[in-house]
């Protein structure tokens, strides 16, 4: 029976393998490589942060994704990766503040989505290290654009 | 063969280790899964309905076994409160002597304590020495308890029909209330309870207490402008129409008429807000005939039965006083946070995160006690920052009620001493205006419960009103011939 621990191990890791896809596929794990903003209300911790968007003025011309990740493939994908475990990591151990808020480099990727669709409107605007610069905060004034106003 | 030996051995030791370290992963992704099944099944909102709830089920126990997680926030009104209420040391005479002057001749300078949670109200009743030592009404109780089934219970016993339940309420709420306290309080054995604020098939937001319900009729009647109630200004369009018409004009309702966000001010309205003693049977009013403002109700107060209505007379200078009660939703009502939208709910009961279910804490107290929820979801700022600004209010609030207080006991003093001197009833009658004017504000703003932040500029605007009126009294005093 000198195979018997490889054999034990086959089985473990044919487990392993079968409950992380099981897992994978009832977290609902392919719909968040998708635009459709009901993946991110998957786990209804966004329940506000959706409803108000349906609500606001960017409903009808942006989803999630449009606003709050970057559009070039490899970085949309680091960024889905970056705040794909963040958000699991949060609401598994419900650790994160109430209410829940953008953090600094989310917001720049908002940011750069904002001149990215308005770019014809505020090109004139924009200070001289372009979007980049840290001090330009569209948000900061046009608060309600993307979720409507504070409630 | 050492080498062989050890080699099996390597290899075996490998082997457990990758069985274990398999194993474990299993074991981790399997409690991954079932944290994940929790927040899905958390995010259905099960509600199971154990108890059949209906209005006769007054004890807040009953209601708990279906709403846990409301009735777990309910209970913990008995903690967490900075003020100790009627049982603790020390009283505001205590702390601030000029209070003893200021309400003298009012059961107020026996006995004045701070107030403490919900949990507390007919307790803190029950053992205040204002009851123990002065007679009171049956009135107390429509806001120190839950009297809802007792009005009914009256109402019906007076003869009034389950189908005529507005006239059962009204009839019932009279009986009880001009009773003597101890007698009407044998009716009543909870402090404010659920039922009070929902129906109880539905759980639906509702008002329920009859000088609330008659109050806000009359403030609905009144020219006053209220435009931070939407729903009263439609029903006046409404009842504009109505008159011109020559139709039947129906009361404002605030169970059909109000918005879901002014229901979640006009629940905790029920109770918080200025009131006084119908005489001569002492039943409860709420004077909003004239408007929610400090003057609109002193107007009102003045004008009462013809002559004016005082609720006391002063001990020392005799002249007829206005006492203010805590006055929250008419403060409230004088703005900012009314004039945008927000319900005393948003703040004092905000919405929480258990797992993946969104409920108000129920656990109802001072919003600074969690900024986070209660102020952030509007306010980008830091929680310091957000302290800092309601911090100063209140300070700068107290800061000017401790100078009107001076003020008001040197007009006290200078109205006494007027009148031992024997001065002409002219000037007496003058300083005596100004102490009732006076002392309304300064009261008004001091048994407030928010230290000026429920509308700053309220606040201080009546504070230095009062400030003018008690040296204006004093001036009259000390050189009767100029005016």
């Amino acid at each position: 029976m000198a195979n018997a621990p490889k054999i034990l191990l086959f089985i473990l890791v044919g487990l392993l393998t079968g409950i992380s896809g099981y897992t994978f596929h009832f977290a609902e794990g392919f719909s968040y490589l998708t635009d459709d903003p009901r993946a991110c209300v998957n786990c209804h911790v966004m329940r506000d942060q959706y409803e108000s968007w349906q609500k606001a003025s960017h409903h009808a011309v942006a989803v999630c994704n449009d606003c709050h990740v970057p559009q070039e493939p490899l970085a949309r994908l680091g960024a889905k990766l970056r705040n794909g475990y963040a958000h699991s990591q949060a609401f598994t151990l419900m650790d994160f503040h109430e209410p829940i808020r953008i953090r600094e480099v989310n917001r720049r990727i908002v940011n750069d989505n904002c001149v990215r669709c308005h770019s014809a409107l505020v090109a004139e605007i924009l200070p001289h290290k372009g979007a980049a610069d840290p001090s330009w905060n569209c948000i900061q004034c046009h608060t309600a654009s993307g979720h409507g106003p504070p409630r | 063969m050492p080498a062989t030996s050890t080699q099996t051995l390597a290899r075996t030791v490998i082997y457990a280790a990758l069985i274990i370290v398999t194993a474990g992963l299993t074991v981790a992704m399997l409690l991954l899964w079932q944290n994940i099944a929790e927040r899905k099944e958390e995010a259905r909102q099960l509600h199971f309905r154990l108890v059949e709830l209906t209005e006769d089920i007054v004890d807040p126990a009953e209601w708990g076994k279906n709403f846990p997680r409301q009735y777990d926030g309910y209970r913990r009104t008995v903690e967490d409160t900075r003020h100790g209420g009627s049982e603790a040391p020390p009283s505001r005479l205590e702390k601030d002597p000029l209070l003893k002057l200021i309400y003298a001749g009012h059961p107020f300078a026996v006995d004045f304590r701070e107030a403490r949670g919900h949990a507390y109200m007919l307790r803190d009743q029950d053992v205040s020495e204002r009851t123990k030592r002065f007679p009171q009404p049956g009135s107390c109780l429509h806001c120190h308890s839950t009297p809802l089934q007792a009005y009914r219970q009256h109402g019906r016993q007076a003869g009034i029909g389950d189908d005529r339940p507005w006239e059962q309420l009204i009839k019932g709420f009279e009986i009880l209330s001009t009773m003597p306290y101890e007698r009407a309080r044998a009716f009543v054995s909870h402090p404010v309870a659920c039922v009070d604020c929902h129906e109880p098939r539905t759980a639906q937001l509702r008002v329920t207490r009859p000088a609330f319900l008659i109050g806000i009729r009359q403030l609905a009647r009144s020219q006053a402008p209220v435009p931070h109630l939407p729903s009263i200004a439609k029903w006046r369009q409404e009842h504009q129409a109505h008159l011109q018409a020559g139709r039947p004009v129906p009361e404002y309702d605030p169970n059909m008429l109000a918005t879901r966000q002014e229901m979640r001010s006009f629940v905790c309205a029920q109770c918080h807000v200025e009131y006084y003693f119908r005489k001569p049977d002492k039943l409860l009013v709420y004077p909003w005939r004239a408007g929610l403002q400090a003057d609109q109700i002193e107007d009102y107060y003045d004008r009462l039965d013809g002559d004016g209505f005082s609720d006391w007379t002063h001990a020392v200078t005799g002249a007829p006083l206005l006492k203010a009660q805590h006055p929250e939703f008419e403060m409230w009502s004088q703005g900012i946070h009314a004039r945008s939208g927000v319900a005393c709910a948003d703040c004092h009961m905000p919405y929480r995160r258990e797992g993946a279910i969104k409920i108000s804490d129920h656990h109802v107290r001072s919003p600074l006690r969690q900024i986070n929820v209660a102020c952030q979801t509007c306010h980008r700022f830091p929680e310091q920052e957000l302290e800092a600004r309601a911090r100063s209010i209140q300070e700068r609030t107290l800061a000017l009620v401790s100078r009107t207080e001076k003020a008001l006991a040197e007009l006290i003093e200078a109205l006494n001493s007027g009148k031992q001197r024997g001065a002409d009833p002219q000037t007496l009658a003058r300083a005596s205006q100004a102490h009732r004017r006076a002392h309304w504000r300064l009261d008004f703003v001091m048994s407030e419960n928010s230290d000026g932040f429920h509308a700053p500029h309220e606040a201080l605007r009546l504070l230095a009103e009062a400030i003018d009126y008690a040296r204006q009294g004093q001036w009259a005093i000390a050189s009767p011939s100029t005016r």
